[in-house]
């Protein structure tokens, strides 16, 4: 071997994504590189002396030592700029639909497509003037991106001074200048396109306390478990549980600005399936396209490993990109198993002691920095803003012990624990409600009793409810239900209207799918009221059966779905007819027993 | 092209001796201009080539795993031809009706297949926004899958089954009865044996006759005895032509790979050769990438009028569905259908459990408009009814049956009418899906009224029998008449 070949870089050794190059003295850790003909993309994972070991984000079948590496000299960043709502892109931003028009249905390697469309016109609005003085992240204009989405353009996080000019009201490229900033160091020419590297947070000025739920008219979420605007949530469980469509039903209904979905390591068709649904489903609140406040990331379980790892933080840095907009993002992992595997098949290529099951070491630090890079925030411009991040979980045969899920637990605050013996039954969602929890709770009780003032004692009493009717029914594995007396076979029957009208919810009925606070509030008072009138009879003297055979009850049972979300009033017909049934039993049987004395 | 291989000769660089023979894998050194992946021909002291693929390649050797087994081979005298491609298999529609070994070579005693058209067995990746949705429903037969978990064109469901269950004859029925509702559309069948014994290719090549399939049928045999390394490339080879049939030629194929668990322990075998870093009961790390990038390679594409099914059998050792395995399987494909020693044990064929078995598309491919309206309702309230069966069966067990209230003696009925009625069919019964939601609905009609909570009241008046078991007998006679 010639030495004075090794003065320009290349390759020495591969093993699959993994390749070495010598020649690499000069390069920075985590910089992006090029390999061979086909400039194969690949980011530098570890550097001795002029060795450095690459990761690569392709296919590397039939690269050859000797093939040359070329650096660019900056790690791995992505586009920022109007566009990004509405796509779908692969875990190193590119747009998926731009390969499919350039390479087909099948992903071929090396294929290079922007991120952003730099030739389209967006139609700019100034709002800074000239000779304004304005700071990182501060707003000079904004784009109406999607009718959901008004896209402000931000001055870069390492530009500030005064405003020199700024072009007015008008169609601009991404790469047209719309304004010129005089900086301590010199002029800088601000565009609407950023670049931000993807393993580095981006700037805030202040974390806040979190204080409002993210709605997401899942009763069993909203009302048991809830997430705060800002907050990490886990949703671990085991194949066939229904981790995916609860995702779904979150990045669907969820009251956030923006939706960010990484589909990481996941199928195919659960990426197109969201692809055709979001266009075709509506907005409650807005009633316009999900797809116009969404934007997908989808790196499935056959595309390279390597760019599973970084799909994640792709994600999560376009989720913060938006959020310095002063919007309130959530951001959606499916699932952050096959994030953790492809660092634990990495790790194992790399040679690197492994830990626990084979991970590497590091895997609860790399958790602990993505689920920190959610919260409530004061921006640099000073607004109010959050990243929400709802994070699955796959555990290996649904054991929540294994090192993923107990590290996951250690970093987020509400748990979703997804319970195969409830999806076997089809009841959806399948969130176990002993073994979940939120300690957001807490945090949202102010925004709940702004209008139900006595919402936690009903979410409390309903609980307690079903705890009650997990230790009966321990009882009743063992002797059968008949010797219960009946104020606790009332509790029996009570639980069971809970599981079938409030907890399971169907995401295919168009009443059901979503349920606003308000109608899940209602509902859940009309069954307590239910339980509270039942108790009295029961008390009275009046046998259960009379009780549950009540005409009411399978319309009670049936209001989730029967009612929509703007027929609240007739859940409180429902609630007084009930009371009259129940008045009505409580007289005949009060004459009934007069009768008999 | 009248001979491929010589063709391919011309183009080898040829290594004689090896550093290091170990397992499946050998070391060539001082290797010049040698791909990762390449393939490798290794060719034995008998002068007979042996097909490998480069695993690892460094400046100072390559690290060859040798698919056909390296009994016989030594240090000095083997030598290496690197042939300057990956892996690529000749493919055309030509192949159908034709068997061929686990690397794609002939094994009928006929030509090789002919064709300019070489595609590398890898595949690549289909693009997630070029995808076409699948929600044709597919009616097998069998009450037990179109019921409760039905199959769409385009779908990956896989069997999980054990030892001594039944899956071979399941998957014939399904292949044999597959078709549209609306469209007269024959399947092309593409067959993946790797590491299951010659009796059971026998059984299926009779099936495949017997039915008139085999002229529409391709087969990649990698039986027991084959070196087991062989199968890793044997799925990828099968899955390239049925590719090519489906998003070439337009077909709709219908695939079974069988059994995935003799691939992952050869998998397991190569990995414990290379001395990796093992994960879960010894199987490599990278399992589950390595599943998916087979089981992905399913479904429909835009622009394209064919599609890929693809049935996956395989065996949990010990039945256990937690098993490395069909967990991950699980993970990948788009549900699964699982057969149940119990019912086995008590005669119902076929023995699909009512609970664990899962079709992820069903939803999107029954209903109105795919099947019948009261389907996906009909399908959620049997799965509910039948929960509650297993709940209450394990109370009969400790306080006896005759302690039971009432309304739990009826789900105990209506379990036997589901398992016996219901799931319970003749292997070469096959139920229209008119037939299998009646009989449906005769099973739940075993309950009283107030116990369907999911059914709205239109559909109980519409389906809800006032005289139970009327019609379920005459479900079962007409059954017994077909048979």
């Amino acid at each position: 071997m010639n030495v004075t070949q090794r003065a320009e870089p290349c390759a020495t050794r591969i093993s699959g994504p993994i390749i070495t190059a010598t020649g690499m003295s000069g390069a920075q850790m985590y910089e992006v590189v090029q390999v061979g003909e086909l400039g194969l993309v690949g980011e530098v994972v570890r550097i001795i002396g002029d060795l450095a070991t690459i990761q690569v984000y392709e296919d590397t079948t039939m690269l050859k030592p000797g093939a040359k590496v070329l650096c660019t000299g900056a790690p791995l960043s992505v586009s920022l700029g109007p566009g990004l709502v509405g796509n779908i892109y692969d875990g190193i931003q590119r747009p998926l639909p731009g390969i499919e028009a350039k390479s087909g249905a099948w992903i071929r390697r090396g294929e290079k497509v922007e991120a952003l469309d730099n030739a389209r016109r967006w139609t700019f609005e100034p709002l800074a003037a000239k000779g304004d003085t304005v700071g990182p992240g501060q707003v000079i204009g904004q784009v109406v991106e999607t009718p959901l989405v008004t896209h402000r353009i931000m001055v870069p996080p390492d530009v500030s001074g005064s405003v020199l000019s700024i072009v007015g009201k008008g169609d601009y490229t991404l790469l047209d200048p719309v304004a010129v900033i005089g900086t301590p160091e010199g002029e800088r020419e601000v565009t609407m396109l950023q670049r931000w590297p993807v393993r580095q947070p981006r700037p805030i000025r202040e974390r806040l306390r979190i204080a409002d739920p993210l709605i997401t008219g899942q009763r069993i979420i909203d009302t048991f478990f809830p997430l705060g605007k800002g907050g990490a949530a886990a949703i671990p469980g085991g194949f066939g549980t229904g981790k995916t469509i609860t995702q779904h039903q979150l990045a669907k209904w969820s009251d956030a600005e923006i939706i960010v979905f990484i589909g990481c390591g996941e199928r195919g068709n659960e990426m197109t399936e969201v692809l055709r649904e979001f266009p075709e489903l509506e907005d409650p609140r807005s009633g316009r396209p999900l797809m116009e406040r969404t934007i997908l990331i989808a790196n499935t379980s056959n595309m390279p490993v390597a760019a599973r790892e970084v799909s994640i933080y792709t994600g999560i840095t376009l989720a913060e990109y938006y959020r310095d907009m002063g919007l309130s993002v959530a951001v959606f992992a499916d699932s952050t198993s096959r994030w953790a595997e492809a660092l634990r098949e990495l790790a194992a290529r790399l040679e690197e002691m492994p830990a626990e099951e084979g991970f590497p070491a590091s895997l609860p630090t790399r958790l602990a920095q993505f689920y920190e890079r959610g919260g409530a925030v004061t921006t640099l411009a000073g607004d109010r803003a959050s990243v929400s991040i709802v994070g699955a979980v796959s555990p290996p045969g649904g054991d929540f012990s294994e090192p993923v899920t107990q590290h996951t637990r250690r970093f987020i605050r509400c748990f979703w624990a997804l319970d195969t013996e409830l999806a076997n039954a089809r009841h959806y969602p399948s969130i176990h409600w002993l073994r979940s929890y939120s300690e957001y709770a807490e945090d949202v009780k102010g925004w709940w009793e702004g209008s139900c003032p006595d919402w936690e004692d009903l979410r409390t009493e309903a609980l307690t409810l079903l705890q009650r009717e997990e230790r009966l029914q321990q009882i009743v594995k063992l002797v059968g239900p008949d010797v219960l007396p009946d104020s606790q076979r009332l509790i029996l029957f009570i639980a069971e209207i809970f599981k079938d009208g409030f907890l399971a919810q169907s995401a295919f009925d168009e009443n059901d799918m979503y349920c606003s606070p308000e109608k899940q509030v209602a509902l859940l008072r009309l069954i307590l009221t239910l339980y509270h009138r039942g108790r009295d009879l029961i008390q009275e003297g009046v046998p259960l059966a009379k009780v549950t055979g009540m005409e009411c009850v399978s319309e009670v049972l049936r209001a989730k779905a029967a009612l929509s979300n703007k027929e609240l009033h007739k859940v409180e017909e429902l609630a007084k007819r009930l009371a009259e049934e129940a008045g009505e039993l409580e007289r005949q049987y009060m004459k009934g027993a007069a009768c008999y004395e | 092209m009248s001979d491929l291989f010589a063709d391919i000769e011309d183009r080898g660089l040829e290594y004689v001796g090896a550093s290091r023979i170990e397992g499946p894998l050998v070391v060539v050194d001082r290797v010049r201009d040698v791909g990762y992946d390449e393939t490798v021909e290794i060719i034995d002291p008998a002068g007979i080539p042996r097909m490998g693929r480069v695993l690892d390649i460094s400046e100072s050797h390559a690290v060859v795993q040798v698919l056909e087994g390296t009994t016989g081979l030594a240090t000095r005298t083997l030598r290496a031809r690197f042939l300057g491609e990956s892996f690529r298999l000749p493919v055309s529609r030509q192949m159908l009706g034709r068997v061929f070994d686990g690397l794609g070579r002939p094994a009928d005693g006929g030509p090789p297949a002919l064709s300019a058209d070489r595609r590398d067995v890898n595949g690549m990746p289909i693009n997630p926004f070029a995808r076409r949705y699948p929600r044709e429903f597919i009616q097998t037969g069998l009450s037990a899958i179109d019921g409760m978990n039905a199959l769409v064109r385009g779908q990956k469901l896989p069997v999980f089954s054990g030892n001594g269950l039944p899956h071979d004859r399941v998957s014939a029925q399904i292949i044999r009865q597959a078709r549209l509702l609306d469209e007269e559309v024959e399947f092309s069948i593409v067959f993946a044996a790797m590491g299951i014994k010659h009796d059971v290719a026998e059984f299926f090549i009779r099936n495949f006759r017997e039915s008139g399939a085999l002229s529409r049928a391709v087969m990649f045999f990698s039986l027991a005895d084959a070196p087991s390394v062989e199968r890793l490339l044997t799925p990828r080879v099968a899955l390239t032509l049925a590719e090519h049939l489906a998003f070439d030629c337009g077909q709709h194929v219908l695939i079974l790979l069988t059994d995935m668990t003799n691939y992952c322990e050869s998998l397991r075998e190569v990995g414990t050769a290379r001395g990796e870093i093992p994960g879960r009961k010894g199987y490599p790390g990278y399992l589950y990438s390595d599943l998916a990038s087979l089981y992905e390679r399913a479904g429909r594409i835009e622009n394209s009028p064919g599609s890929i099914t693809q049935m996956a059998i395989l065996t949990m050792p010990a039945d256990d569905i937690s098993h490395p395995v069909p967990d991950l399987t699980g993970y990948i494909t788009e549900g699964q259908i699982v057969l149940d020693r119990d019912l086995f044990q008590r005669g119902i064929y076929p023995p699909i459990a009512g609970l664990p078995s899962l079709s992820r598309l069903m939803k999107d491919g029954v209903g109105k408009g795919f099947t019948r309206e009261d389907h996906p309702i009909l399908a959620s309230q049997l799965f509910a009814c039948y929960a509650y069966v297993k709940r209450v069966r394990g109370l009969a067990d400790v306080i006896g049956e005759e302690e039971l209230s009432p309304l739990d003696k009826q789900y105990l009925k209506f379990g036997e009418a589901f398992e016996g009625t219901f799931l319970n069919q003749g292997e070469y019964e096959n139920r229209s899906i008119e037939t299998t939601l009646e009989m449906g609905w005769d099973a739940l009609s075993v309950l009283p009224k107030e116990e369907l909570h999911r059914v709205s009241d239109e559909l109980l008046r519409k389906h809800y029998r006032s005289e139970p078991g009327r019609q379920a007998q005459d479900q079962t006679r007409l059954a017994a008449q077909q048979l």
